[in-house]
């Protein structure tokens, strides 16, 4: 696989072993495209996770290429790692939320990290937090919010930044239904203003409720692609 | 939802609203750092003071006793003992690289001598045989080439003449001190070490309490940069709290020293007071340790932030 024109993230035979153990991923090859939606699925164990943690470069690959935005990420100093990090916004499984900084400012934080001024973060953060529906939580601490609130502050801090590309893992594994498929219309929303969006989850039910969507599913570590939608270039139009 | 920002085209080193050092935990950067740094400072404050003061002393003993020799007439009669040291008086004070002459009187040496030889209450033939001293002032500095001269110009008429610089008197004096200097010198580069150790040790301490925070902020897009400013800006803040308590501390500590050695009423010893440049370096200590412990701060996280991906 070379070239790339039009992805946003292309994966070429990207393997990944953790110390001396055996690999993880294996040959995993596709390209995401700007604008889309994919669910990664799999078993428990099957990479879920490790795919994620190199889409937002926190883990560098054992081997392969990974391009992200047309540059090779692999190969970069890891001084020019933040630059790319801020155009990726993450939903981490356990949400990763600082435990002594308020709603307001964990969901502030990714705006402070960009330098963004005091007088700017104020309004955007409030408006944030109200449109994830915690507008009576903003100065709630991690602790004193429930496992729905937490999950929706971590939406919040990974899509405040107007991210490229949202990194998802397991983001409805603490939610109940409703609040699953709420917070699935949000990610579309978002996706609808040109996010690629990829969400890790398990649950079958989900990827029904996204009809645009593409599914990648992991399997021991290697990526199925039957309909070799998710290769470069792809067989069939990515909607 | 409202029109954002574009936080991704900004590069700041510093994070918005400034370096909000409420990212990080306040009271795990804390502690007894503030205690530390404020011992140490103290003690600096103390050894650099001490090594000031001996430098100053040194200076003025120097400045003092520049030019200065001692003329010593070794003879045992007192009638020849009085001829010799007017003859030396009279060729001394016609010389045009001699500023000053004085020959100290009888009664002056006396005075100095009668705690060892006790009171000369005897007939002069039976008094021990005391030479004479005629302090003299050279212009400029005594080197052993204008000794020499001196000498001979001497040695005709005053066959018993005994000529020394004062500096040679005082040099063990001042080799003592020039050890004592290095001493503090010494002490005060010890201290410094300790400081930056203490200061290594807190910042990978609070680096460790730190971990998740840090993890996330990398991963939001942190550089390791504003991280470690969130670092060095905690300690700089103990560094400067420290560093004030410390100096005050070791200010009175040297007031009380120099009250005490003021009592002894020693010359040399008063010369060794502080200028306005010595007061100042002593102020100027806490800025230095601060600066000291905030870039230790810095290379510490920054080498271990290096280790991260």
């Amino acid at each position: 696989m070379s070239g790339g024109e039009g992805t946003i993230v292309q994966f070429d035979n990207v393997g990944l072993r953790y110390g001396t153990e055996r690999e993880v991923l294996s040959d995993v090859s596709f390209a995401l495209y700007p604008g889309s939606f994919y669910f990664l699925t799999g078993a428990s164990g099957a990479g879920k996770t490790s795919l994620l943690k190199l889409l937002y470069l926190a883990q560098r690959p054992s081997r392969g290429v990974i391009r992200m935005f047309g540059t090779d990420v692999i190969t970069l100093p890891r001084q020019a790692l933040p630059a790319f990090r801020r155009r990726i916004g993450v939903v981490f499984q356990d949400f990763r939320l600082v435990p002594h900084l308020s709603a307001f400012d964990n969901v502030a934080l990714p705006l402070r990290v960009s330098g963004v001024p005091e007088s700017e973060i104020r309004k955007p953060v409030a408006d944030m937090l109200d449109w994830v529906g915690l507008e009576q939580r903003h100065d709630a601490r991690p602790a004193t919010l429930s496992g729905g609130e937490q999950q929706r502050v971590a939406i919040a801090r990974a899509v405040i930044g107007r991210p490229e590309i949202l990194v998802a893992d397991e983001p409805t594994g603490n939610v109940d239904p409703d609040l699953a498929l709420k917070l699935l219309r949000l990610f579309e929303a978002l996706n609808r203003l040109g996010t690629t969006v990829v969400v890790a989850t398990h649950d079958v039910h989900l990827l029904k409720k996204v009809p645009d969507s593409l599914i990648m599913r992991l399997d021991r570590g290697r990526l199925a692609d039957p309909t070799g939608a998710l290769r470069y270039p792809p067989r069939r139009e990515v909607s | 939802m409202s029109k954002l920002p574009s936080p991704l085209r900004r590069n700041a080193p510093r994070f918005g609203g400034g370096d909000r050092a409420g990212i990080m935990q306040q009271s795990r950067l804390a502690g007894p750092m503030p205690w530390v740094i404020g011992i140490m400072m103290a003690l600096t404050v103390i050894a650099a003071g001490a090594g000031l003061a001996l430098r100053n002393l040194a200076q003025n003993a120097r400045a003092e006793i520049a030019g200065g020799v001692t003329l010593q007439i070794l003879e045992g009669g007192p009638a020849e003992r009085a001829r010799q040291a007017e003859v030396a008086v009279a060729l001394l004070s016609n010389r045009e690289d001699v500023a000053e002459v004085r020959r100290v009187p009888d009664a002056e040496i006396e005075a100095l001598l009668e705690p060892w030889l006790g009171a000369q209450d005897v007939p002069e033939e039976d008094a021990i045989a005391v030479p004479a001293l005629i302090d003299v002032r050279l212009v400029g500095p005594v080197t052993p080439r204008r000794l020499d001269e001196l000498r001979a110009a001497l040695a005709g008429s005053v066959p018993s003449a005994r000529i020394d610089a004062q500096a040679s008197w005082l040099a063990p004096v001042f080799d003592a001190i020039r050890s004592l200097q290095w001493l503090t010198l010494g002490l005060v580069t010890l201290l410094a070490a300790t400081t930056a150790a203490a200061v290594w040790l807190a910042a990978r301490s609070a680096l460790g309490s730190n971990r998740d925070t840090v993890e996330i902020i990398h991963l939001l897009g942190g550089t390791d940069g504003q991280i470690a400013r969130l670092f060095q800006r905690s300690i700089g803040l103990d560094a400067a709290l420290g560093g004030f308590a410390g100096l005050l501390l070791g200010l009175a500590t040297l007031a009380l020293l120099g009250r005490q050695f003021a009592r002894l009423g020693s010359g040399m010893i008063a010369g060794g007071s502080f200028g306005l440049t010595d007061w100042a370096v002593l102020a100027a200590l806490p800025l230095l340790g601060m600066v000291l412990a905030m870039l230790t701060a810095r290379l510490t996280v920054l080498a271990a932030l290096r280790r991260m991906l």
